[in-house]
Formats: C-alpha cells, structure tokens, sequence
C-alpha cells in the first residue's frame, strides 16, 4: 500500500478511526482535508485514500537462475540492468530477447551505439524477423527512438542498450525521461529493458538488477595449464567455455499477479553462460578453418 | 458521419452557385431542393410501377467540376477556365455564378482577369481525365455493368440489384452520396429507358426517378437541347436553329411533331430526335471494360518548392484516390509519387528549342511507398509520404504532381484471443518511418543473416510485423491452438529448477564496428599485454588462433586469425600518446562505437571484478595489423 500524497509512513492518516475522536485538532485536520480535496477537486479523484499497487504479469527471462532470483520480468514496467563491461548484461538481453520472441512477441531493439550481434543473437534463439533493430549513433537517437516505439505499441519488449554510452553521460538523461517512459509503458503488455552501467531510472524503476563478472571458463586438454577445473593458461589448445555471472537484485517494487515469488533487494544468484555454438563455433567451424598455429 | 455531412453541407452551397447550365433553372438548387424536385417529379407521374432499369449520372459543368474537385476551396467561387497558348487563351468553361458576374465564353484573358470576384483558372485535361475516372469508379462501385457514355456522363445496369441494395430511390440516392464522396456533384436519373434517363439527367438536377411509360411525360418540359447521344454534339446547331424558328422549344412540342413531315424536313436525325423526345429510342447498352487503375494528377501553375505545401497538395490526391478506392471496396499496396521537376539550370532549357526536346529534358522525381497491409487510410499515407520525402526531398521545385495506386483487396483480420499482442501494422510502419528519418534508412529492420563466412556480416531487412492475425479460419484455428501451447510451454518454463539442468545460456557478443585498433605484445609466442582504446592489460587467458578466410578471389578477400583472451586491466592509465606498439594508429583513440578507458573503469572501483574483460581480437594478415573484435557480455 502506497500513499498517494504527503502523509507518509508514520504520519497519521485522517482517514484512520482516530478522527472520530473530536477534538481541535482533529477539527483543523478534518478543515484542512476538506480544503485540500476541494482544491483538488476534479484533478485527483480521493487524494486521501491509499492507492493499491498494481500487480503486473511477470515473464520468464530466459534465464532459469533469474527467474528464481527475480520473479521474472514484470510486463508493463521499467527493468534496468546494469553492470560493467563483460559482465553479462548482454547475455541476459539476448536471452529475454529469444524468450519473448520464441512465444511469438515483436520485440525491439534500441542499441545505443551499433554493438548487437545477430549472429549471437541468432544462435542464442532470438528469432531475428521479430526483432525490430534499431542502430543508433548517439544517446539522443536511442532516447527519441525508445519514446517513438513506446508511443507505437504493441511490443511484446522493447531493449534499450545503452551500455556502450559512457555512464557519466547516461548520468545527464532528466529524470523526467524515465519517468515519461515508465508512464507510457504501465498499464500496457510491454517489457521496457534498459542496460546500462550503472542504475539511473532511481525509483521509476519497476526492477533494477546488477550483473557481475565471476569467472571465465577454459576448456582444453592442456595438463600443464590445468589449474583446478579450468585450463586457464594461455595457450592454443584451450577455448573458452563460458563465464559465470553473478546477479544482484538492488530494486524490485514488483507485485506480480498470484503473489509468485519476486525478488528481495539484496538477494544474489549466479548463472552461468555458454560460448560454445554462440560466436565462436558456428562461424569458426563452417568456415575455412585451418590448422592451429602459433605465430 | 461528420465528415460526410460536412461535405453535403460544403456541396450545397457549391450546388447553389455553381451546379446548372445557363438556362436551367434546376441547376440553382440546392442539394435539399433539387431532392425535393426530384420527389415532385415522381408524384407528378403518378404512382405507376418503376421497373429497375437505368440509372444515368450526369456530372454538370463537368470541366469546372474537375477543377473544383482538385481545389475545394474554390467550391464557393465564380469560376472561369481557359484553353489555349498565351496569349490566345480564351474562357471555355465557366460556371453559373461567373456567368451571373459577366463572364461570357470566348473572352480572352485579360478580359476574363478584369473580374475581381471570379477565379479564373486553366482547364486541366489531367483533372479531368482524374475526375472522369472517379466517376467511373462511382458507377462501378454499384453496378458491374456499366456504359463510359461521355466524360461527363454514365450509365449503370441496375437490373437485379434492387434485393441487395434496395429500393430505386435508395441507390440514386447512394449514388449521390457517393459522388460527393468523390468530390462531385452528380445527377442522377433513373429508367427504364436508357436514353431517356441520360436526358433526363442532362436536364433535371438531383434525383429523378421515371416509370416505364412515363418517358415523354416526363422529358416534355425540358428543352430539345438536352437530347444528346454519345455519338457527339446531337442535334446540331443548324436543326435547333431550325427548330426554333418553328417555335418548337420543348421535347413536348418536338414529339407532338408528325414524324413523316419531320424527318422530310429533318431527315434522320429529325427521326431520332422525335424518339429521343418521346422516350420511344432504344439501343443496347454498350459496357465498359472493368479499370483498377488509380492514377491522379495536378499541375501547378507555380512551381512549388518546399515541402510543406506540397504535402497539402499530396493531401488532396491521397484523399481522391483513397475515395476512389474506397468506392471500389480495394486499398492501395502501393503508392507511387513522380514528380515532375523545374530544371536546375535556365540555360540548359533555353538552348533546348524543340519542344519535344524540352520536355524529355524535365527532370523528374520518383518516390514509391510501399506498404505492409493495404491500406486507403489516408492520412497514414500522407504522413508515411511525408516521412519519406523528408529523408530525400526533390532536389528543385515541383511542377507536376502524379500518383498512382496500386490496388489491392484490404486486410480484414481478427485477431485471436490466445495470440500475444503485436504491433499494428500501420502504426508500425509510421513508426518504422519515423525511426528511418531519425537514424537513417538502412539502421532499421529486421537483421538477417548473411550467407558468408565473414565476421559481422548481416543485412539489414524491412521490418514486417509477423502477421499473426491468421487470414483464414482454419489458419486462425491452428494459431489459436499453437499459441495455447505455447502458453502452456510457458507456464511449464515456471518450473526453472526441472530445467536449470538442461538450460544452459548463451554467452552474448558485443561487436566494436568498426573493429577497434590495438596493439599486442608477444612473450614466448603467446599472448601477454594487449593494449586497446587507451587502456593496457595482461592477457590471463588466451585461446588461438583461430584462422577464418574468404573472398580470397576479390580485392577485398579477408584473412584473420582470432583469439579470445581474458584481459586484466591495469588500472595506471596507459599513456595516450605513448602506445605500445608503433604499429598502433593514432587515429584508435577515438573511434565511433568504441569504449574509452572512463567507460571500462566507471564502476571498477567498486566492482573489482570488473578489471577483467573477454575479448576476441585478431591478426588481420592482409592489413598486418591487430584489432579488437569485440567482447564477450
């Protein structure tokens, strides 16, 4: 339950029982009630009532871990991920992406600086003919083109990338915008992605999620590189495997519909991602691939 | 509906001006009144029996109308036009209320100017042409059979329409409406007998309706002036001369004429007029081929040369051919704008002495739209249109404005109630319009992949909302049931604990386009510090080289040796100015798409895992030079 205008936590309500009780001060609140709604009469419907949170449909993101960590992601809200550079925000973007287009969904794709793959995107599943990419140069052609695809609708998820675009610059964007985003985007079926480097939508936010580097995967058959589980030395013989990410959720102020599990601040889980038959192996190997060598 | 009655309202007062050749007192009516005619004209006759016969639709002041029809907001004003090179233009045409102010046919253009209150205006062949189409649209759009009597003139089959459309009354009165619609002011006259129905319209404005038998009746009051054929100009001057010395003025007095005398005075075509008078004529009717052309066009007097009055004037040419469109139950697939263009340089047109020449020298300006539905909304194509003439606007000013329609049946779709929500395909297309002009034309679309072995090499296709909405119900049926399990597969993917074992996610691929410059520093034939964008660090991990090669039998064959590494950064900046490698160009310090040292180190401070990053790089073997691929994400 959220109050809707200043009586915040703590503060008595007036609508609470207690206003029965007659007093001079009770009398000057009941004044001061009536004085505002008469102000706001016509603007806001109860000023006074509390306004229930709305529950939202949340939605697989591909990825089983983040799902349990998260509930999924809430349709009709903002989700913000966030985190350095190799840290697997794409991944994760890649694999909302090829789970929203697997169930027949049109999604699209705001990429911030031109850095999508879609040979990884390609065979990560995302079926490309329902994904709509938009290649911008700036951060002003992502901002305007995720505000022209939102006001088209009908989009199942649209993805902004700004993760290229240096933070201190994603920092500039007006809070406003966020804000314009969140509202057009509630009340509708579409999940807005945003990834970035750092968290900037502040409490507009419906859920803000951190990824983190873990670990990288070598496999090879190198005995003399082996250390532990993984051949993590330099050398021809090893390829790389994958990386393990760790996911932190920092915000979720997510109700979803049948009370199904939603994410804690704080909670952190960690999935692992697969390079094998993403960019590597499919082109290497269709290719004209040759002997190894060293130069 | 407000449209509708906002263009009835604006038709009225065209009517009372503009609408009737000289001498006929019908032709000052309004709409209301000419209805109200038509009404007493049917009680007059009695209450006999009409058979469903001929409707013939008269288009009074027809080259006026064209004109109008081009430019409704002269629907109000005194109109002359004129024929003819300058300075031997003379007045051809001119409607009732330019007449009421002085105009007389055959003025000169000066003469015809010196009327403040009358817009004078050339006759347009290509308006007229447009408008005749329209009107044949407007027949077609009732009757399949219908006969291309005159420019200004046709007539339809209504034989066996009346249990689909109802009374005779109700389709004259469609008939009407519709021709509105189209931006015409039509008369309509309904027969059993085919040429008394096209008189009759010459002569009765609005609606009228004749019984079988009631033909001479009827045409009785009109004047002998209105019997025309198609055959041209029928009767001729000299025989309505003739007539009136007689004093026979009305087809009345013609057809109470003995037709021995007559027709040794008259010959034959004293014959043919005494039938026509008496609605005693009759012929086949002889039909016109069915036409799904949609072509409309305007020429400027002035040269127009920005774009946003030009887009008023595409406007009223969507608006025509939506109508026409419209009026056929089919929609425009494809748009097609030509302009033609004022030529760049005067000289080049002065040296150009014959005509023929000069006019292969116009240059012209092409721009096709086309579309993902059909569609006949059109405002949506006014600003698809717009859109694109924004991106690549005419390179001078427009003299000639054609566009064509290419007709297509329009989408009827439902949508399912399992099936997810997608885009609508019009808003869509605006939109993906609107993005095109934001980012450029080939950054928008759907990617597709390449059929080559080449790194990052995709195209960049049109977009097209997947059509979800299945065209038939059998196909709506498997869809419904495909999306049901596909929701169902859905809820079964809540379980993620059954299927983290068989899940396994793919690792994503960030690309640098283009591919950023680096330097790299060998030990022991391996990896050891690479050196990137401003930014230095050891390679922990490296795995390569992998050698992909194509092309090798073009000029731009391509040969990369790739190695994925795991780089840890070394926080000390490396000096810009100081790379690594003398190797290392200037120019990578700041590339388009490419990170920057602040960009790798913003949040490293507090995320220590941060410091290390998986990239692909290579060798290119071609250029001997080392760049940066990508990273992994």
């Amino acid at each position: 339950m959220v109050p809707s205008i200043a009586f915040g936590h703590g503060m008595p309500c007036p609508t609470e029982p207690f206003l029965a009780v007659e007093s001079p001060m009770s009398g000057n609140l009941a004044a001061l009630r009536l004085q505002v709604e008469t102000a706001l009469a016509g603007r806001v419907a109860a000023p006074f009532s509390y306004r229930d949170r709305k529950l939202v449909e949340m939605v697989s993101a591909g990825i089983p871990e983040i799902d349990a960590l998260t509930g999924g992601l809430p349709r009709g809200g903002l989700t913000e991920i966030c985190g350095p550079p190799c840290s697997g925000r794409t991944s994760l973007l890649v694999s909302a992406l090829a789970s929203r287009t697997a169930q027949a969904e049109v999604c699209a794709l705001v990429d911030g600086r031109d850095a999508f793959d879609p040979h990884g995107a390609a065979a990560a599943g995302v079926e490309l003919k329902q994904l709509l990419w938009v290649r911008c140069r700036n951060i002003e052609q992502a901002l305007r083109s995720t505000d022209l695809l939102l006001q088209g609708g009908g989009f199942g998820m649209i993805a902004v990338d700004l993760s290229d675009i240096p933070a201190a610059t994603v920092r500039h964007v007006p809070l406003n915008a966020w804000f314009r985003f969140r509202r057009v985007v509630e009340d509708t079926p579409t999940i807005l992605m945003l990834i970035e480097q750092e968290p900037n939508a502040k409490t507009y936010a419906s859920l803000v999620l951190r990824v983190g580097f873990e670990r990288a995967q070598w496999m090879g058959t190198a005995s003399e590189n082996r250390v532990g589980d993984f051949c993590c030395a330099n050398s021809s013989a090893c390829l790389l495997g994958g990386a393990g990410v760790r996911a932190e959720v920092v915000r979720s102020s997510v109700q979803p519909i049948g009370g199904g599990a939603v994410g804690v601040d704080g909670s952190v889980g960690i999935f692992e991602t697969e390079a094998m038959g993403g960019w590597i192996l499919p082109r290497r190997c269709g290719g004209r691939r040759q002997k190894q060598f060293q130069i | 509906m407000q449209r509708q009655s906002r263009v009835k309202d604006k038709s009225k007062k065209r009517n009372k001006k503009t609408v009737g050749m000289p001498g006929e007192r019908r032709g000052q009516m309004s709409l209301a009144e000419e209805k109200a005619a038509a009404s007493r004209l049917r009680l007059c006759s009695g209450q006999a029996a009409l058979h469903m016969g001929f409707a013939a639709i008269y288009i009074a002041d027809f080259m006026v109308q064209a004109v109008v029809r081009a430019e409704p907001e002269l629907c109000d004003c005194a109109i002359a036009l004129l024929e003819g090179t300058p300075p031997l233009r003379k007045v051809v045409a001119a409607n009732d209320a330019a007449l009421r102010a002085g105009i007389e046919l055959g003025m000169t253009e000066s003469q015809a100017e010196d009327f403040c209150v009358v817009q004078v205006r050339l006759r347009s062949l290509a308006q007229e042409r447009a408008a005749h189409a329209a009107l044949m649209d407007l027949g077609w759009s009732v009757s399949p059979r219908v006969e291309d009597t005159a420019a200004d003139t046709i007539v339809l089959d209504l034989a066996g329409l009346s249990s689909l459309l109802g009374s005779e009354e109700i389709i004259a009165e469609r008939l009407i409406e519709r021709a509105l619609l189209l931006g015409l002011m039509a008369r309509v006259t309904i027969s059993s007998n085919l040429e008394t129905a096209i008189h009759a319209a010459r002569g009765f404005a609005g609606v009228t309706l004749i019984p079988a038998g009631e033909e001479a009746k009827a045409l009785g009051g009109l004047p002998v002036s209105v019997l025309v054929t198609s055959d041209g100009p029928f009767p001729r001057a000299e025989i309505l001369e003739t007539l009136d010395s007689w004093g026979v003025c009305t087809c009345a007095a013609l057809a109470a004429l003995p037709v021995l005398e007559l027709s040794e005075r008259l010959g034959q075509e004293g014959v043919r007029l005494h039938e026509f008078a008496r609605g005693a004529s009759s012929r086949a009717m002889v039909l016109a081929g069915p036409d799904i052309h949609f072509e409309e066009e305007m020429e400027l007097e002035d040269a127009v040369p920005e774009l946003e009055p030009l887009s008023f004037l595409l406007g009223r040419l969507l608006d025509q051919l939506c109508a026409r469109l419209a009026a056929r139950s089919l929609a425009a697939s494809v748009i097609r704008v030509r302009f033609e263009l004022e030529p760049v340089s005067e000289n080049n047109v002065r040296s150009l002495n014959d005509s023929a020449a000069r006019k292969a020298a116009v240059p012209t300006y092409e721009k096709f739209l086309t579309l993902p539905v059909p569609s006949r909304n059109s405002k949506m194509l006014l600003k698809l249109l717009r859109l694109r003439l924004q991106a690549g606007p005419p390179q001078t000013a427009v003299l000639k404005i054609f566009m064509a329609a290419e007709a297509a049946r329009p989408r009827f779709a439902q949508g399912g109630l399992f099936l997810p929500s997608s885009p609508d395909p019009e808003r869509l297309e605006l939109t993906i319009a609107r993005l095109a002009n934001l980012v450029g034309e080939g950054n928008v679309g759907a990617p597709e992949l390449a059929d080559t072995h080449h790194p990052d090499t995709f195209q960049v296709r049109r977009f097209l909302a997947p059509r979800v909405a299945a065209e038939s119900p059998s196909k709506m049926h498997s869809a419904n049931h495909k999306a049901v399990a596909a929701l169902r597969n859905a809820a079964a993917r809540v379980d993620c604990k059954s299927l983290a074992a068989a899940h396994r996610t793919r690792m994503a691929f960030r690309v640098y386009r283009p591919s950023l410059p680096a330097s790299v520093e060998m030990r022991e034939g391996r990896l050891a510090r690479v050196s990137f964008n401003g930014v230095r660090g050891e390679v922990v991990a490296a795995s390569g080289p992998w050698r992909t090669s194509g092309d090798w039998w073009r000029e731009d064959g391509w040969e990369h040796d790739e190695w994925d590494i795991d780089v840890r950064f070394v926080l000390t900046p490396a000096p810009h100015s100081a790379p690594l490698s003398s190797s290392q160009p200037v120019s990578m310090k700041r590339q388009r798409g490419a990170l920057t040292r602040l960009d790798l180190f913003s949040s490293n401070e507090r995320e220590p895992s941060a410091q290390h990053g998986l990239y692909c790089i290579y060798y290119d073997l071609a250029r001997g030079n080392w760049f940066v691929r990508g990273m992994y994400d």
